[in-house]
């Protein structure tokens, strides 16, 4: 006997191309966990239109249509439509995108799918920066990192922009659920997904999902990365439940943003001057958050 | 001479990707000490290559009772490309990374 | 059924009579009026479908692309900066063996802004695997649909296609259409019976990643034989759609009083109806002239325009559009045709460029110019622009 804290079921094979230590192949295990095999899914260019290997080789156990860049939304709107008028309202349908093709390229037609409240999943497995074309920054890169089109240089050109907030940007389509989540919690993660299952509409999850290859870091760090994300509150795990927020896991003492930040040679350059600005924005965008709980849970 | 055309008129991709064998990635090599393995299967939750599977509690039998009934788990050298994931995660510290050199032959 | 409908509700009729199951579409100008008439049919229970809509062209090819692909048939309608908005999902939908059909208004690309009609946009997407039929009356239209449902949905076929008007000469002028019968139409067309399709008991990877030593190149050499399967079964379809209909279209070119011709015009669309019209008159004042309706572009008729030229001494190709290399595309592709095979001369006539009018005063003009050269045997100018300002030539 063994007793688990998330499903057995297997729905994502071995043998796929993902790098070593890949945190969004450790996501897409979890997603299939929690929804299982009636559901179809979609995927962009992202570094999952590569991840399944080369034809005639597939590593899911659930359908995949792959999809251009920038109309992940707009294809499970399809799938959706089209899986509905033959009678197969049982069925999932997720879209699996990165950040770039959410943040960026593909935000048109997510918003668009949101507006229109299609019954869908939409998965967007941040990784912080286009990963597939080799570490590229999207609108999704946290401030201060470096990236090969942020590579710093002696104009200290890195990302100063804080990263885009798209899970509050599709609370703001006031769709029936919206949550981040990371691969550290998966029994977090998982009962996200299975809540959201309940709910009829789009619903809305940002996995964080470190990338040794893009954020610098050894492979074997992967969750110890992602879990110190949400325990220095730089990623904070929540949902918003028809527009009511829920802060699922609230760190005790909340850890030093540096220690999640010196983990990670993207941020090696940071002076202790921009550490404090990265962490003075996080605690910012922390107290904003409890104040988004507290305020929606009111009445 | 016959051309070869695929069947399908447009890539239909249905062949499980267990046919390739990622093992061969691998640098370093997780070993399980079985001893102290306490079965709460944290590697078996977070290997990203689905390359840890259970296994009865006779085929590695632990020497603490309480655990006894419990199954063990196995790593799939062929998928695992040896990220070290479970190593760093494993709470008692029982499983050990090698260089795959100096861990012999492919079983 | 006689109905008096404009192009665009001609095409609204043609979907709704093929009963696509979703319909994806976002408004622009002069196609609107097709997604309105359809949105008008669902709203009132008169069309059976699912209707997204979406907030871009290229959008609504995708999400035409996914339920296609989940097993329905579906319909879009687009014109100009929505089909070139829509390009990389058009190779995507022929690539990925779809036989989406649309609905094109042919429409002017900007700068400068404007609505009227011109083929650039559909030229430009000559290449993109799509089969293209261009119409000349709205009757046409209709039927154009409901053929091409039939042609792409073969299993050996598989492309999408798309259902070319003009602007506003076709789709916001009313004439007389018969509107076929919904039984008839559902035993010509049958059931969708899709090739594939995403289904949770068959996982499979659609459209997965080809290494250079993979397959692509055989995929699309097999969109290459579909094509010409498509040439091939056209001809068939046509046929059993003129026998129960009571039409009588030919396939791929629609040839009027070629037989004698000393010079005969190459034309797409709705020019095809005004050169008709000038050919009788000037018969008439014994000018052996001819017209040679292309209706299908892809693929494009090599056969047919071969053996067009071997009856007569002198070719005319009028373009609605240009192409910035040896000519525009319905002249350069009639010319390449042609090569080796006989060397009668060819010459493009390119007018009609933003909608602006193409008179049969002009058309006779072109047609006079095109006997000169015909007795002659040899081209003068191998591309004239008809009726640039100032230039009186033409008026």
């Amino acid at each position: 006997m063994h007793r688990l804290t998330i499903p057995e079921e297997e729905y994502m094979l071995s043998g796929h191309t993902a790098c070593l230590g890949c945190g969004a192949t450790i996501a897409m295990r979890y997603v299939l966990k929690a929804l299982g095999k009636r559901t179809i899914l979609s995927i962009p260019a992202c570094c999952w239109a590569v991840i399944p290997g080369v034809y005639p080789h597939r590593n899911l156990e659930v359908p995949l249509l792959y999809t251009a860049f920038e109309v992940t939304g707009a294809a499970i709107s399809g799938i959706r439509e089209a899986l509905d008028v033959m009678g197969k309202e049982d069925v999932n349908v997720v879209g699996f995108a990165g950040d770039g093709g959410t943040a960026d390229i593909g935000l048109q037609a997510l918003s668009a799918a949101a507006e229109r409240g299609h019954n869908v999943f939409y998965i967007m497995y941040d990784n912080e920066a286009y990963m597939n074309t080799g570490i590229q920054r999207s609108g999704s890169t946290p401030m201060g990192a470096w990236t090969t089109t942020t590579p710093g240089g002696k104009k200290r050109m890195y990302k100063w922009e804080p990263k885009k907030s798209v899970a509050e940007i599709m609370v703001a389509h006031n769709i029936p659920y919206v949550a981040t989540a990371t691969i550290a919690y998966p029994e977090d993660m998982i009962s996200k997904l299975r809540r959201a299952k309940e709910m009829k509409g789009p619903k809305f999850i940002q996995i964080l999902s470190p990338c040794p290859t893009g954020w610098r870091y050894p492979p074997d760090k992967t969750v110890e990365v992602s879990r110190l994300a949400v325990q220095t509150n730089v990623f904070p795990l929540y949902e918003v439940v028809n527009g009511k927020y829920r802060i699922t896991i609230k760190p005790k003492n909340p850890k030093p943003v540096k220690d999640y930040l010196m983990m990670q040679g993207r941020f090696r350059h940071l002076t202790e001057e921009e550490i404090a600005r990265i962490q003075k924005h996080i605690d910012e965008n922390w107290k904003a958050l409890l104040k988004k709980e507290r305020c929606s849970q009111e009445d | 001479m016959a051309i070869i055309l695929p069947e399908d008129p447009t890539p239909i991709a249905k062949v499980p990707s267990t046919e390739n064998k990622t093992g061969g990635w691998r640098t370093f090599r997780p070993i399980i000490h079985y001893d102290k393995c306490i079965r709460c299967y944290i590697c078996w939750k977070f290997c990203p290559d689905a390359a840890i599977h259970f296994a009865p509690p006779d085929a590695h039998p632990s020497p603490k009772e309480a655990l006894a009934k419990f199954d063990t788990v196995e790593i799939n050298y062929d998928y695992c490309k040896g990220c070290g994931i479970c190593a760093n995660e494993c709470p008692v510290n029982a499983i050990e990374l090698v260089l795959e050199e100096a861990g012999g032959e492919e079983e | 059924m006689k109905m008096i409908l404009t192009g665009n509700e001609s095409a609204a009729w043609g979907a709704r009579l093929s009963r696509p199951k979703v319909v994806a579409a976002y408004p622009i100008t002069p196609q609107t009026s097709i997604i309105e008439t359809i949105a008008s049919f669902i709203a009132n229970g008169e069309m059976d479908a699912r209707y997204i809509r979406v907030e871009s062209e290229h959008s609504a090819m995708a999400a035409c692309i996914a339920a296609q692909n989940t097993g329905v048939r579906t319909f879009t309608a687009t014109s100009a900066h929505g089909l070139a908005l829509m390009h990389e999902m058009l190779i995507w939908a022929s690539g990925a063996r779809l036989p989406i059909v649309m609905s094109v208004v042919n429409r002017a690309m900007a700068p400068p802004w404007s609505v009227w009609t011109d083929q650039l946009d559909t030229m430009a997407q000559r290449d993109t695997g799509w089969i293209q039929i261009y119409t000349e009356n709205n009757q046409e239209v209709i039927d154009s649909i409901i053929m091409s449902y039939k042609i792409g949905e073969k299993h050996n076929i598989l492309l999408p296609s798309m259902v070319i008007e003009d602007a506003f000469i076709l789709s916001h002028t009313s004439e007389g259409v018969d509107i076929p019968e919904q039984e008839k139409v559902d035993e010509f067309l049958g059931e969708y019976d899709p090739a594939f399709k995403l289904d949770p008991d068959e996982p499979a990877g659609f459209g997965s990643l080809i290494m250079p030593e993979g397959p692509y190149m055989e995929f699309r050499y097999k969109m290459a034989l579909a094509m010409e399967d498509a040439r091939k079964e056209t001809g068939e379809v046509v046929k059993e759609f003129n026998e129960i209909f009571g039409r009588n279209y030919s396939p791929f070119v629609e040839e009027y009083r070629t037989e004698d011709a000393d010079a005969v015009m190459v034309v797409l669309g709705t020019i095809g109806s005004t050169a008709k019209d000038v050919v009788d008159n000037m018969r008439g004042e014994g000018y052996k002239v001819g017209v040679a309706r292309v209706r299908y572009f892809r693929p494009f008729p090599v056969e047919e325009i071969r053996n067009i030229a071997r009856k007569t001494n002198m070719l005319g190709v009028a373009d609605r559009s240009y192409s910035f290399g040896p000519g525009a595309n319905l002249y350069a592709e009639t010319k390449s045709s042609l090569y080796g095979f006989t060397d009668i001369p060819v010459k493009n006539y390119v007018m009609g460029l933003g909608g602006r009018d193409i008179t049969p005063k002009i058309l006779e003009k072109v047609f006079k110019d095109m006997l000169l050269i015909s007795k002659k045997g040899v081209v003068d100018k191998e591309v004239e622009w008809v009726g640039l300002q100032g230039d009186e030539r033409w008026s």
